[in-house]
């Protein structure tokens, strides 16, 4: 084990997988001479040379579709999208291109490619800076998307995700890049598509991804040690496939959920893990499953403004708490307690 | 470099003059088509021989199809390379067989004419196993990986941006291919169009773009919707060597295109705007209300078969006899793949599940319209865990 940052992790992954298979090259704006927006691929320019750290072209739908193209041919591209919301310029590859190619050619080409891209509001960056819609991703059947909370997953993950024969989107957070953890020194993939149960418990299953997950585990601490509540946690990790046995696995023990999102309420990924709930675990719920996501408004730039859309460790205690209620009130009345 | 103005300048109407057929037709055999059949050699004649029949066989399956569109044996939207014969045949006859190939969704011609066998072509058409693309793509999507055709595109300029990512891995391996890549006159609207171009002029990508300009891009023409109508011109833009060629002529776009792929393998991307017809529709369902009867009675006296069967037979190189002898061959081909595509199976719901990933993943969702996410579970205890 080492300890390094979200950041590290992520660098000493893509040097040691370029190391490792000369196919994989990196491709994005600004990746080489400037050394990456977020420093993700500082020095590889120096180390690997332009053919394999490709500086591009402000043209998201023309790199990234080359890059799906280089990839048909037996390439293994890792792109950079400077920020998610960028990613929006190149729908049409992602999704009727990269997504669908293995599929609509009967199995002919396969697409291994990674797209990295971080996403993540807090940052003051305004309404089309900060927006998590790894959703969009996550509906599409062809594409994996993995959403890392540590420098662990990071690793594993991406490890994971450049081996793959599949596209998969890789999402990165802006807060998340300078926080620590420990980090195997093996180079074991992930396995994509399998959720982490991060903290057992009993009391009740709180579920987030990415940056939620760390608020999902605070959230956690924090009550064991104001209420001796016992809350267990589910790191999805894989947004696609999503892991649906772990988080029903969990509420049959727990009776209770509660979904954590960095993002949009309605048609969320909270959404999808709550009917997930309702069709899996029905018959074991105590309450209803709440979610806790940002208000329904582009994130605006005051910080007032700004924190007061996003959800907070507060916002995920209120819900835990009252969902409890709901819990003991369900109790009281058929007389369980 | 320089762009080359290989046509006169034309606002409107068929861009590039009829007669500049005869005055530019050039032999892949380096001597003109106008030349006398006592010139040609046994091989020369073998070579105008196959043009023809190629162009034939693509008309004749493209009239089937359309066919069986209306007896309902092809389903989805099926878009015909009625008039572009020529086009298709000479552009393809300067790619070595290790080249790539990418196109739109108007791809049957393509795909036979890259030397796949028309029963598969056909079969896919009908949605079956036997189809390039195992029945998955259908009209718009036809793939065949040892032909090295990766795709038939249905959505607009969606082909660039790969075609021209192949070229890059053609270079990163530092190997000899080339790709080309096929679009309609409208595609060079799109975003995608241009970003792709600058990218393969920044990188040296060994790739002809192409586009095949039938005046049409569905209903709306060409002046109407590109601000440059000139359409090769666009790649001085990007500092991409460029031409224009009149795409009824088999020999013109053969020569042409030898040009262009030539100048890619040797890293210099190449855009080579081919002026041709649609003699139909946008597709087999549209009656193209938006044309003149003049129009038409003008498409008639284009159409590339039919004039360079007349040319050949004017020249000496072929007798009506022979003719005669195509023609058969070539329906009896086409009644055979027909034949083959009807008796081929649909592919076997088993399947469907098959190509979602091609690496196995977790938890990924094999579960048809009527079937619950979950087995029914048994009520929980009440008193459990309580």
């Amino acid at each position: 084990m080492t300890t390094m940052t979200f950041r590290q992790a992520l660098q000493d992954t893509l040097r040691a997988e370029m190391l490792r298979d000369e196919n994989v090259f990196l491709l994005g704006e600004e990746i080489g001479v400037f050394e990456g927006s977020y420093k993700i691929t500082a020095g590889l320019l120096a180390e690997f040379g332009e053919k394999r750290v490709r500086d591009t072209p402000i043209a998201e739908e023309g790199f990234t579709g080359a890059a799906i193209g280089a990839a048909m041919l037996g390439l293994r591209p890792v792109v950079e999208i400077m920020t998610i919301n960028f990613s929006l310029l190149a729908l049409d590859q992602i999704v009727n291109h990269a997504a669908k190619i293995y599929g609509m050619f009967g199995g002919q080409a396969k697409v291994p490619l990674v797209i990295r891209t971080p996403g993540g509001g807090g940052q003051q960056l305004g309404a089309t800076h900060s927006q998590n819609i790894e959703l969009y991703y996550a509906f599409v059947p062809g594409l994996k998307v993995v959403a890392p909370s540590t420098p662990a997953d990071a690793k594993s993950l991406l490890i994971a995700a450049i081996r793959d024969d599949d596209p998969v989107l890789f999402l990165e957070n802006l807060a998340l890049y300078n926080t620590k953890g420990d980090v195997p020194d093996d180079d074991t993939p992930a396995e994509i598509g399998r959720a982490a149960v991060t903290r057992a418990g009993r009391d009740l299953t709180l579920i987030g991804y990415s940056r939620m997950a760390h608020v999902a585990a605070q959230v956690a601490d924090q009550l064991a040690a104001s209420d001796g509540l016992d809350i267990e946690v589910i790191d999805l990790r894989s947004l696609r496939p999503l892991d649906r046995p772990t988080i029903i696995e969990s509420v049959k023990k727990t009776h209770a959920a509660v979904v954590v999102e960095d993002d949009w309420l309605t048609y969320g990924i909270g959404a999808e893990v709550a009917a997930t709930i309702s069709d899996g675990a029905f018959d074991y719920l105590d309450a209803p499953v709440r979610r806790v996501a940002m208000a329904e408004v582009p994130l605006p730039y005051s910080k007032s403004l700004e924190t007061a859309a996003l959800p907070s460790v507060d916002d995920v205690i209120n819900a835990v708490h009252q969902t409890l209620d709901a819990v003991g009130r369900r109790h009281q009345k058929v007389g369980h307690d | 470099m320089t762009n080359q103005v290989n046509a006169p300048r034309k606002a409107a109407g068929r861009p590039v003059a009829a007669k500049s057929v005869k005055s530019r037709a050039a032999a892949p055999t380096k001597r003109t088509a106008r030349a006398k059949v006592a010139k040609r050699t046994p091989a020369e004649v073998a070579a105008l021989t196959k043009v023809y029949r190629e162009m034939l066989l693509i008309r004749r399956f493209e009239e089937r199809a359309a066919r069986s569109y209306t007896q309902a044996l092809i389903g989805g939207y099926c878009h015909l390379n009625l008039g572009e014969e020529a086009a298709v045949v000479g552009l393809l006859s300067a790619l070595e067989r290790t080249d790539y190939l990418f196109t739109n969704y108007r791809e049957h011609g393509y795909a036979i004419s890259r030397g796949i066998d028309p029963n598969r072509v056909m079969a896919e058409l009908y949605g079956r196993i036997d189809g390039v693309s195992k029945g998955w793509g259908g009209s718009m999507h036809m793939f065949d990986i040892t032909h090295r055709l990766l795709g038939g595109y249905g959505i607009v300029g969606g082909q660039i941006p790969l075609a021209t990512g192949a070229a890059l891995a053609i270079d990163y391996r530092g190997g000899s291919e080339v790709v080309m890549c096929t679009m309609g006159d409208g595609t060079t609207n799109i975003g995608a169009f241009h970003e792709s171009l600058n990218i393969a002029a920044l990188w040296n990508l060994p790739i002809v773009y192409v586009i095949i300009n039938n005046r049409l891009g569905m209903g709306t023409t060409v002046e109407k919707s590109s601000a440059e109508p000139e359409l090769f011109r666009r790649g001085a833009a990007y500092r991409i060597e460029s031409a224009r060629v009149d795409g009824l002529d088999p020999l013109a776009v053969a020569e042409a295109s030898a040009k262009a792929v030539s100048a890619a393998r040797a890293g210099r991307p190449y855009l080579l705007e081919v002026v041709s017809e649609r003699l139909r529709g946008h597709s087999v369902v549209d009656p193209a209300k938006y044309r003149s009867e003049a129009e038409v009675v003008q498409l008639r006296e284009h159409d590339p078969v039919v004039t360079f069967g007349a040319q050949l037979v004017r020249d000496g190189v072929i007798d009506a006899d022979a003719m005669a002898a195509i023609e058969h061959e070539v329906t009896a081909r086409i009644d055979e793949a027909a034949a083959f595509a009807e008796a081929s199976p649909a592919p076997d719901v088993a399947t469907l599940f098959d190509y979602t990933y091609a690496t196995p993943v977790a938890n990924d969702s094999r579960r048809l319209p009527g079937q619950p996410l979950f087995d029914p579970a048994p009520l929980p205890d009440p008193g459990e865990d309580q």
